[in-house]
């Protein structure tokens, strides 16, 4: 099998979690700050910092295609 | 055998053995293929007298960051030159506002930096709540993003990745960049993470002592068998944060590279930009990241177990 089809599927399944991971963050975010606007910027903080942690996952995955795509 | 073929005054030959064939296809590339002792072909038709790669030729940046010189046996790369352009450029601006002595009335550059650095100290005061534990991590968390941030900004400078030398890489010779985004490199990447994870734990201990912060990961079994597990898993966890840290900001400005060179190639004209924006996006993003990320570890590590 091709390896540029393990460096696509690499990349395209590995970014299914994250991505669902980002919506519900963002969601419950924007929820939290629709309930308290007082508390926007704490609320946007912690918004930010945890969509950081959920897109490492998919620069892990993006890193493991680079890899089987250069090395 | 020996093929010898003379078109537009470059002279393409290849010596090989008797088993071996050799094709010329039609970009005019000798093909050698078979088994011999000894093989060798090269030369290109039609084109200029050098070996280079095709200009119409798509070249990735690679993984590692490429070797331009030495000093001695120490290896000097692209991404080497880009840190120490950042690094002059700040140190720069720090000596002349000290030889321009601190006004009370700030203006100009001491005004451009003070704005720059009071708006900083008030965004991380607002999530550490207290003042000086602020005044302690400030200095590193703040130079952290400040350097990030410029050597992100500087790494879509028109020039980096662009600027072509000759030289050396993973064995064979190619056309490297001079300048390469610094972050762009694991070594540069993973030596922000060991500094980020060590200081934190340096102010754990500076804050609790050693056998009370130590106590947060090393737990009696006897007394607390699942917080002995817990607290190795919080060890393992402050590894994992460096290896976190490192591709979290690898990846992007890596990813980031490749982005910008793929659009220049298929669509040198207009189409970039909207990918530039979005790199400087990305740059502003993953350095407050990083320096949010290290300011909140830090908050937790001098903050004692319940």
């Amino acid at each position: 099998m091709d390896k540029n089809l393990f460096v696509a599927a690499t990349m395209a399944i590995g970014s299914i979690g994250p991505a669902i991971a980002i919506g519900w963050l963002a969601s419950k975010a924007v929820e939290a700050i629709g309930r308290n606007p007082e508390a926007t910027s704490k609320i946007q903080t912690a918004m930010i910092l945890a969509i950081a942690f959920a897109e490492a996952i998919a620069i892990y995955a993006l890193v493991v295609a680079l890899i089987i795509k250069f090395v | 055998m020996t093929i010898e073929s003379n078109e537009h005054s470059e002279t393409t030959e290849a010596v090989a053995d008797e088993h071996v064939e050799a094709v010329v296809d039609e970009h005019g590339e000798v093909i050698v293929t078979g088994h011999g002792e000894e093989i060798t072909g090269h030369g290109e038709v039609g084109g200029h007298g050098e070996t280079h790669a095709e200009s119409s030729e798509f070249v990735p940046p690679t993984l590692a960051s490429e070797t331009i010189g030495h000093i001695g046996g120490f290896e000097i790369r692209n991404t080497m030159i880009m840190a120490w352009i950042v690094m002059a450029i700040l140190i720069i601006v720090a000596l002349v506002l000290k030889k321009r002595k601190y006004q009370m009335v700030p203006t100009g550059l001491q005004n451009l930096v003070e704005s720059i650095v009071g708006f900083m100290f008030d965004f991380f005061d607002a999530i550490v709540q207290d003042r000086k534990q602020t005044m302690k991590f400030f200095p590193i968390v703040a130079t952290i993003f400040i350097f990030i941030i410029l050597a992100n900004w500087l790494g879509i400078f028109p020039g980096v990745g662009t600027v072509l030398i000759e030289g050396m890489h993973d064995g064979h010779e190619m056309m490297i960049p001079v300048f390469r985004s610094m972050n762009a490199d694991v070594n540069m990447t993973f030596a922000f993470a060991v500094v980020s994870v060590i200081g934190t734990q340096v102010f754990g201990i500076a804050a609790l002592g050693t056998f009370k912060y130590g106590g947060k990961f090393f737990v009696n079994p006897l007394k607390d068998p699942i917080g002995t597990f817990v607290g190795l898993l919080e060890f393992i966890s402050e590894f994992a944060k460096m290896v976190s840290f490192t591709f979290r900001l690898f990846g992007n400005i890596f990813a980031g590279e490749i982005l910008l060179m793929v659009m220049g190639f298929l669509v040198p004209f207009l189409a970039p930009m909207p990918f530039l924006v979005l790199e400087i996006f990305v740059g502003f993003v993953q350095a407050l990241v990083f320096a949010l990320l290290t300011l909140v570890f830090m908050k937790m590590a001098v903050t004692a177990h319940h």
